[in-house]
């Protein structure tokens, strides 16, 4: 059987800058779903952020100041270690992007330019107009090909293989042939990206179910401060593709029905550029209280910036509304809603991107360092993926060469095969039952209405149970087609399996946690409660359910303070 | 009104050929016809194939004909096509894998042929490059291909004539070339200076006209070759000098 020394699973950002770092001489590959240009990384629209003080209203940033935004806007759940550590490579790393040929957007003395961003003291978001994921992608991407890293594309990683408390491999479904088959390898990292698509309106794109964070969770790796969804301020009404934090970077208002910024009432002082989590339970209580339009969306206004800036700073972003909404911002309003983001929790690993099995490693919006605590700030994550991307890769790299690694026996490999080969099998033979698009469908309504903004005790013991039921419903779930060739409701069957513990754990968390704090918000417990609930949350999967145990948080000299904007 | 979808189906280890099913639905106003296939697969036939990813015509993996257009089907509104009956079919040039799907490794071949990594001639600045902002926006045209293949699919030189690399490698090359970060050796040119690099194309601007990001890779086909020209009569100087 084929043994690599390192496999990667997720072409995205994190996976990519973790192949660039691996030693020459280790035999390395990367496993994804989709071919790496297609992943979810390349709609990042705003930017990636670093103290380059470029920006002549940034002259006085500095990384410790990115630190200690950053913390303030995770509300004091991040580890500060973390933090000043991905800041501080922030600088290095994007003269290093800007070196492998991205073509970032420049000021007009040549430098790399830069743009305010929310929760930021300073314009310190890099970007290339709003295409700022996709260039970053494409430009990695390259480099793989100059590097002649092997690409696995359309293969669905269905298993972590652990054995004897290390990782040994996974299996894999190669979509292409539709076979089912095991690899080797003494170390695996995950950078299988988030899991929007649990909420029915999300920015993510329509592959990303998150199977890669429900694997690690059924290998026993725990699952870290989960219950923390971001939630976006504005996607596009009715599509909810995201209108990027960009727009109002470059001064959008925020509109209510009576044409007032509300954001007054809110954030008095950031105003439009208030974290993510504010704006967005603004958005969700103005239209709550009547003040949205047609009771759904709220306004976000362009107009005052002109064609020629929107044209210039925000092409993508007026290319979505002509195509996807049919108008043109630089003449209407746009239709905003809040949509589910990204995910601040994943798999639980340290700051070398380590988890508790060996071998097995994660990086990316999966994992959860974390660096980005309750709220993540935008721009942050683009630069989590590439700083935790390459870590990944230098770990997993020292980890093999330092003799960690463990090949295990054919027999064991082929025994996991076996198994999910079996499981397929047992679905061939229904010829009816539960269509899985269908279940999608209702999951993703449990978790919008029971557990998006604003949550309570009653909604999310209701939606525990009503994934109880769903768990029951999937047990019937059988394939219509009779060809394992391009299935892509195989891969939808062996990805809702994971989708489901995401959800019970998302819930089991946020029932838990009784404070507000971040993206976290409890209707019946309103405060940040810093005596009870400054750790983190972590879940382990057990056969009787979910099991919660936490973890202090790494504290340094940012001491937790009221949030203010 | 229900919309009458006449899709393509082709399963080449079972159909002796590609033929047409009909299915018909009613999609939301303002769907892509991307949503629309999704759904008639999620809710009548979970067999049909296709790709897709980020549903905001960034990702390029939903390439298809629809309606006779080549084109992104997330980015093709159902409205748009001002017709009932909406035709879909796997991208030309590439051989079908299933249904929609096409085998797309011999155009990713291309664009790996003409070494797509920017290639810098001395080390890096510390503190990054200094770059004219109008040189960045020059190339920034070229630097949004997304590898989706509508323009290789639409191509009539590559469907003819097997050496031509196409339109989105030669735009990609293009790029770099312009790029004032890159400073690759002159011999590229030795491998794009004949039919099946710049002088294949026959500029009936196919690929122009497309391309859904706009990237209009005809315009660096003729910048490639005005390029040389100037390079070549540099050369000629030198010589006589
Ligand atoms: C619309 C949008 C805009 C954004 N804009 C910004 C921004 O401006 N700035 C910023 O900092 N952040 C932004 N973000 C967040 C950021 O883009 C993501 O967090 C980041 O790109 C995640 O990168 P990743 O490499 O971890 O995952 P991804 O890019 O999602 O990659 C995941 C990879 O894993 C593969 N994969 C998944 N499961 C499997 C499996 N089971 N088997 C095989 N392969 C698998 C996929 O094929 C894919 O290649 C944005 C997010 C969205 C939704």
């Amino acid at each position: 059987m084929d043994c690599h020394d390192i496999l990667i699973i997720g072409g995205g950002l994190a996976g990519l800058s973790a192949a660039l770092k691996i030693s020459s001489d280790l035999k390395v590959a990367v496993i994804s779903k989709v071919h790496p240009l297609r992943s979810h990384s390349v709609a990042a629209q705003g930017g990636i952020n670093a103290a380059l003080g470029n920006n002549p209203d940034g002259k006085d940033d500095s990384w410790e100041k990115h630190t200690c935004d950053t913390i303030k806007g995770s509300d004091f759940l991040a580890d500060q270690d973390a933090v000043e550590m991905m800041c501080k490579t922030a600088i290095p790393v994007l003269y290093e992007l800007d070196g492998l040929g991205a073509p970032f957007s420049r000021f007009p003395d040549g430098s790399i330019a830069q743009r305010p961003f929310g929760g930021a003291g300073f314009p310190r978001t890099c970007y290339a107009a709003d295409r700022t994921g996709m260039i970053l992608l494409h430009t990695l991407f390259e480099q793989c090909i100059k590097k002649g890293i092997a690409f696995y594309n359309e293969w669905l990683v269905t298993n972590l293989i652990i054995h004897e408390g290390q990782c040994v491999g996974v299996v894999v479904y190669d979509i292409a042939s539709g076979k089912t088959h095991s690899i080797k390898a003494k170390a695996v990292i995950f950078t299988t990206g988030g899991y929007g698509r649990v909420y029915l309106r999300s920015t993510n794109a329509f592959i990303n179910l998150g199977s890669g964070i429900g694997m690690a969770y059924r290998a026993g790796i725990p699952l870290k401060d989960m219950e923390f969804v971001q939630f976006h301020p504005t996607s596009l009404f009715g599509k909810n593709i995201l209108i990027t934090e960009g727009a109002r970077g470059e001064g959008g208002y925020l509109l209510n029905n009576k044409g007032r910024r509300f954001m007054e009432d809110y954030a008095p002082s950031s105003m439009e550029l208030a974290p993510r989590d504010i704006i967005a339970r603004a958005i969700q209580t103005e239209i709550n209280k009547g003040n949205g339009i047609e009771d759904k969306y709220v306004h976000l206004d362009l107009r005052h910036l002109g064609r020629k800036k929107i044209e210039k700073r925000l092409p993508g972003i007026q290319e979505i509304c002509i195509y996807f909404a049919g108008f043109d911002p630089v003449e209407k309003v746009i239709p905003i809603q809040p949509a589910q983001h990204y995910s601040m929790g994943g798999i639980d690993v340290d700051e070398f991107c380590a988890s508790l099995v060996k071998g097995f490693f994660a990086a990316g919006e999966c994992a959860c360092v974390s660096v980005h605590g309750a709220n993540r700030l935008g721009g942050n994550s683009l630069l989590d993926a590439v700083v935790f991307g390459k870590i990944s890769g230098e770990s997993a790299s020292n980890f093999v060469e330092g003799g960690g690694g463990k090949i295990a026996g054919d027999n064991i490999l082929f025994a996991e095969a076996k198994r999910w080969e079996q499981k397929i099998n047992d679905l061939m033979r229904k010829d009816s039952g539960e269509n899985v698009y269908d279940l999608l469908y209702q999951l993703k309504d449990i978790m919008s209405i029971k557990a998006g903004i604003f949550r309570i005790k009653a909604d999310l013991t209701d939606a525990l149970s009503q994934i109880a039921l769903l768990r029951e419903k999937f047990k019937k779930a059988f394939i219509s087609g009779n060809c394992f060739r391009y299935c892509q409701e195989f891969v939808t069957i062996s990805e809702f399996d994971s989708m489901l513990d995401i959800a019970e754990v998302i819930v089991f968390g946020a029932l838990k946690r009784e404070e507000t704090r971040g993206s976290h918000y409890r209707l019946d417990f309103q405060k940040r409660d810093d005596t009870s609930w400054l750790k983190h949350t972590l879940v382990n999967w057990s056969e009787k359910g979910p099991k919660v145990s936490f973890k202090d948080v790494k504290i340094g000299k940012y001491k937790p303070v009221e949030r203010k904007y | 009104m229900d919309y009458h979808f006449k899709i393509l189906r082709f399963d080449p280890l079972k159909d002796e050929k590609p033929y047409f099913q009909d299915f018909f639905s009613r999609p939301k106003e303002m769907d892509s016809t991307l949503e629309a296939i999704m759904e008639i697969r999620d809710k009548q036939d979970p067999s049909l194939s296709f790709r897709y990813s980020c549903r905001e015509a960034v990702c390029g993996a939903c390439a298809m004909v629809i309606n006779g257009n080549i084109t992104l089907a997330c980015k093709t509104t159902v409205k748009s096509l001002n017709s009932h009956q909406i035709v879909v079919e796997p991208l030309p040039n590439l051989e079908i894998q299933k249904d929609l799907i096409v085998n797309m490794d011999p155009f990713y071949k291309t664009m790996e042929s003409i070494d797509p990594f920017l290639q810098p001639n001395g080390p890096l600045p510390e503190k990054g490059f200094r770059i004219d902002e109008k040189q960045m926006d020059k190339i920034f045209q070229f630097v949004t291909c997304l590898w989706c293949g509508c323009c290789y699919a639409a191509c009539p030189v590559v469907s003819r004539d097997e050496r031509y690399i196409g339109p989105a490698a030669l735009a990609k090359l293009y790029r770099f070339v312009k790029d004032p970060r890159d400073g690759r050796d002159s011999a590229f040119w030795t491998k794009i200076n004949n039919p099946g690099g710049i002088w294949g194309c026959d500029t009936v601007f196919r690929c122009n006209e497309v391309c859904p990001k706009d990237v209009r890779p005809a315009d660096g086909i003729i910048g490639l070759r005005k390029k040389l020209i100037v390079e070549k009569t540099k050369n000629l100087f030198k010589r006589k000098s």
